[in-house]
């Protein structure tokens, strides 16, 4: 039997490809095999593109038959959250007021991700307009963590994370607002990255908090990481708050890591009360390797990082009220026409009460409030001068450390249904991964192995200043590099297996 | 119909207080914040973009030159340009409004603090207060289908053009208005000819009124007078006035308003704060929808775009091009054409001072450019209701005034002539040619006709001859009917002398 091409990385699959080993088809076909297997129980993907993916593919394999030059990512799959527009493919944000869209247009890192030929094999489930993280909230149903089905695989992009960790896709895009990258990455046991804010460009990814949202890889290794976002990264005039710096090779940043004299600060803030032991002693043990490496670790404090999700929880809903008011029947997406007829406003409002969900009404109510005449002030003012303590208190805590580092999540995977019936419960997930997206400084989470108690995955967080990503590509391939050789193999090769005999033997219906 | 004072009564017992606010599209390439072309008389909804409709996932990007236009009228107003302005998100749900949000500036606009110098038409000059000019996205374009007027009640449906969505617009919100007194209506008109002027000079927007390229909203209330020594009584409630879209427009819904408010409040009443509809054809106002200080567009900083900060450079370039302002050009223009005041009024009334300028450039004597603009010209426009700048060109008109000089013309002949241009029969020269309009300058034809005219009345002849040269009227007359008009009564007067003598008794 041939090597099971779904479980090679990307950059091992991209070897195969450009040394003729191996078809983009043949690995499209195998990747759209495991789908078939297994998205039945796992429910990563809301479109899976087979037809469209093979297309692309056979193109890509003509094209390097023809001789010509290609990008050495061309030809391997990727998995698409479904928050990006992608032309000719659905896409709903996880929502039901956006059933059936097909987009006339292609977000700016699908336009990217195409030029490199890279394969588009399906779009991921989220929460709906990626408020959650948990992915319950999304109008078609939860995800399922591969590594134990009856829990959650984080949220927002728990579609991403799911289908990179149950080797559906080898890597995926996914966006972060408060955590929505890295908090899967963390109960998967994947890696993903939140960019610098304005490193990706955001035009197509359908909004939920502007100021706050931004497109990143999601992976099984910290390069294949670093290759997609050497694709997906730079400057775009349709994007005003993308940056226009030169950004070096991500790729190089992994290949040349070294922790050595590298200065990590512990967030004093973000670790003990709340936090669960067995991630807790993941993560310290992750700090002993890197400091027997060379690092070293130091103490910093945020203090204001306690008020960070009330200031979360006001910015991020305002914008979303507003963002999301354009879902209205009239242009595009789902349209209710009330019993009898009705005004305009009467089909607008039909639409917006079946359209969106609880949590998505929650936002919007709770936005529209904080934005109101006479609480503005009070709220969405106040949210934004916390949001530049936060911003400063990072600026002190970077001027002692190169890096700063926390435990991703304070807990590992939660059952589904666990903590829908507690909102804030579930908001407070987000405490260790929000303050990067307030500060607009990028992080990324990287697996630091399985809890004692429950032998589910634990991540750890790396934060660095704006522009900074390459240091995090550095430290966090480091890292992976050291957990790899004690353990002796990858963490992901010690997810259960999910092979569909396994499936009917433990009669896991598909949702 | 509404109750209204006589508008004399009205001030005697109020003073009214005005406010405008003036929109005028920008004559950019492109939209304000996406790459569509800014053209909005096309097939209803192709001149869009994905940021247009407002797909999900389109992000807006700020056009550069709707900035630069947006600054050089800042400076033209005389208002300070902000080092940093920024846009904001006026939240409010509506069909053309495709994102259900208008991208707008709120609390830090572009422009701040200027003044406008305008002069009415009693040569009055008034300086009006500018609080701010700002930028922002126009609408799409309604059309209601199946009522009987038109306007969205009692409508089947209604259809959304999305090609004027995302139209550069820059708002310009004027101070409260205080001492316009019984002028105001005139004050109204001046100020919106005035702004039109600007903008016309900056080259910056075509300023169609008609077609909506500036648009005004006439804010106006009324404030009870109080006796001497006494305190003044405060502001009276406001209406807005829309829907007005002409220069003749905006001054009679001022006069209207003043009237139906100062009606209202003398029989007890009070003034509802609600936008008030301009009805062109009844020279009325109708009410519109309620409008309230506690309007709630919950305002907040638009996180798509980054915060409009011009470099100082830009800013003095810009300050440095600016064309000279209607008011210093009014005082140079009436010195340099010897005008009367009256003369000058007169001119800058009609509204026609640009295509005098355009005239006098292209040959013409500044009191002929004007006789005939305020003449003859103004009197066609206005006998066929139409602006008297769609009739003939500047170039037509000097065209003209330079046959009329040349003596190929005499006033009567150069009004047909212009007639026929009016007509669409081709330049000055050209309906000459074809309709053989020319002055008959061949003194040979004028003398045969002249000599028939003299032997035919014998006693005219015989008056002349005996010095009464009065009677030669007579036989002028005459001639100038041989010749249907083409004659130059000069000369054919001159040649009847002359012939009355030389011819043999």
């Amino acid at each position: 039997m041939t090597t099971d091409l779904t479980r090679l990385t990307a950059d091992a699959l991209a070897t195969k490809l450009s040394t003729g080993e191996v078809s983009s088809v043949e690995a499209t076909q195998a990747h759209l095999d495991r789908i078939a297997a297994v998205d039945g129980s796992v429910h990563a993907f809301l479109h899976v593109a087979s037809d469209s993916a093979l297309a692309e593919a056979a193109d890509i394999d003509r094209r390097r038959a023809a001789g010509e030059e290609l990008h050495p990512l061309a030809g391997v799959p990727i998995a698409i959250k479904d928050v990006i527009v992608t032309k000719g493919m659905p896409t709903t944000s996880g929502s039901k007021i956006l059933e059936g869209w097909v987009p006339p247009y292609d977000a700016t890192v699908m336009t990217k991700l195409r030029a490199a030929g890279l394969v588009s094999i399906g779009k991921t489930n989220m929460d709906e307009f990626a408020m959650g993280s948990s992915t319950e909230h999304s109008a078609y149903g939860p995800t399922h963590n591969p590594w134990d089905l009856e829990r959650i695989p984080g949220g927002s992009g728990g579609g991403s994370a799911a289908a990179v960790a149950a080797f559906e896709a080898p890597f995926a895009l996914g966006s972060d607002t408060g955590g929505s990258i890295r908090q899967p990455a963390h109960v998967t046991g994947t890696v993903g990255l939140k960019p610098t804010y304005g490193g990706v460009s955001r035009y197509g990814a359908i909004a939920l908090a502007s100021s706050l949202d931004q497109i990143g890889p999601v992976s099984r290794t910290v390069l294949d990481s670093a290759l997609l976002h050497d694709v997906i990264g730079g400057h775009d005039p349709r994007d005003s708050t993308s940056l226009t710096d030169a950004w070096p090779s991500f790729a190089e940043a992994v290949r040349n890591a070294d922790v050595a004299g590298l200065r990590i600060g512990v967030i004093t803030e973000l670790q003990g009360d709340g936090f669960q032991p067995g991630v807790m002693e993941r993560f310290r043990e992750a700090l002993a390797l890197l400091e027997g490496a060379g690092a070293i670790i130091t103490e910093v404090g945020l203090p204001s990082v306690e008020h960070a999700i009330a200031a979360y929880y006001l910015i991020m809903p305002a914008e979303a009220s507003s963002n999301l008011a354009k879902f209205d029947s009239v242009r595009f997406g789902l349209r209710v026409n009330p019993k009898g007829g009705g005004t305009v406003e009467d089909v607008m409002s039909a639409t917006r009460e079946q359209g969106f969900g609880a949590e998505a009404k929650r936002r919007i109510i709770l936005g529209t409030y904080a934005l109101s005449a006479g609480y503005y002030d009070a709220y969405y003012g106040s949210a934004q001068k916390v949001r530049t303590l936060v911003q400063r208190d990072f600026a002190a805590a970077f001027a002692n450390a190169d890096v700063l580092v926390s435990p991703t999540a304070p807990t590992t995977a939660f059952k589904l249904g666990e903590k829908t019936g507690d909102p804030l419960s579930m908001y407070l997930n987000d405490i260790a991964t929000i303050p990067a997206n307030l500060a607009g400084i990028p992080g990324i989470s990287v697996p630091v192995g399985l809890a004692a108690e429950d032998g589910l995955p634990v991540g750890i967080q790396f934060l660095a200043p704006a522009r900074e990503d390459a240091r995090l590509y550095g430290v966090a391939a480091a890292l992976e590099a050291l957990l790899e050789q004690k353990w002796g193999h990858t963490l992901l090769s010690q997810a259960p297996d999910l092979s569909p005999s396994e499936m009917n033997a433990t009669d896991e219906g598909a949702v | 119909m509404a109750k209204l004072m006589d508008y004399d009564r009205a001030l005697e017992l109020f003073e009214p207080v005005l406010g405008f606010e003036v929109h005028i599209e920008l004559s950019t390439k492109t939209k304000m914040f996406s790459d569509a072309p800014n053209y909005f008389g096309g097939e209803p909804n192709t001149n869009i973009t994905p940021v247009d409709l407002g797909l999900p996932g389109s992000l807006p990007v700020v056009n550069g030159q709707a900035v630069r236009y947006a600054i050089s009228l800042g400076l033209a107003l005389g208002c300070s340009i902000a080092p940093t302005s920024r846009f904001a998100r006026k939240n409010y749900f509506y069909p053309d409004l495709a994102k259900n949000y208008q991208i707008s500036q709120s609390d830090e606009p572009i422009a701040f603090a200027g003044s406008v110098e305008v002069e009415l038409p009693n040569g009055r000059l008034f300086t009006v207060p500018i609080e701010r000019a700002h930028m922002e996205e126009d609408a799409g374009k309604l059309t209601h289908v199946g009522g009987a007027t038109g306007r969205i009640q009692g409508a089947e449906y209604s259809l959304v053009d999305y090609n004027r969505a995302g139209v550069p617009l820059v708002e310009i919100v004027t101070d409260i208005i205080y001492g316009a007194e019984a002028d105001a209506p005139e004050l109204a008109k001046a100020y919106v000819s005035t702004i039109r002027d600007i903008v016309v000079g900056l080259g910056i927007s075509e300023a169609r009124m008609e077609r909506g390229n500036l648009r005004c909203d006439a804010n106006i209330s009324l404030r009870r007078r109080t006796p001497e020594g006494e305190p003044p009584a405060p502001l009276g409630t406001r209406t807005e006035t829309k829907n007005v879209n002409s220069l003749r427009s905006v001054e009679r819904a001022i006069r209207y308003e003043i009237q139906r408010q100062a009606a209202i409040l003398d029989d007890g009443g009070t003034i509802t704060q609600e936008t008030r509809h301009w009805h062109e054809d009844t020279g009325q106002t109708s009410a519109g929808r309620p409008k309230s200080d506690a309007d709630d567009y919950r305002y907040f900083p638009e996180p798509d775009l980054l915060p409009v900060v011009p470099s100082p450079e830009l800013i003095e370039e810009l300050r440095a091009a600016l064309p000279e302002a209607p008011a210093i050009r009014r005082r140079r223009l009436k010195a340099e054409w010897n005008f009367t005041d009256l003369e000058f009024q007169d001119l800058t009334n009609s509204g026609l001072v640009n295509e005098v300028v355009e005239t006098v450039a292209a040959g013409a004597a500044p009191a002929a450019a004007r006789k005939w603009w305020t003449g003859e010209i103004a009197r066609t426009a206005n006998a066929q209701g139409v602006d008297a700048t769609t009739l003939v060109t500047p170039l037509q008109v000097a065209q003209l005034v330079a046959l009329v000089d040349a003596g190929t013309l005499t006033d009567r002949l150069a009004r047909q002539v212009l007639e026929g241009v009016i007509a669409g029969e081709g330049t000055p020269q050209q309906v000459v040619d074809a309709r053989g309009l020319a002055v008959v300058s061949d003194d040979g034809a004028l003398i045969a006709a002249i000599d028939e005219a003299l032997q035919s009345q014998p006693d005219v002849l015989a008056k002349i001859r005996d010095g009464k040269v009065q009677a030669a009227g007579a036989v002028i007359g005459a001639v100038m009917k041989a010749m249907k008009g083409q004659a130059d009564a000069a000369r054919v007067r001159e040649l009847v002398l002359e012939r009355a003598t030389a011819l043999p008794e």
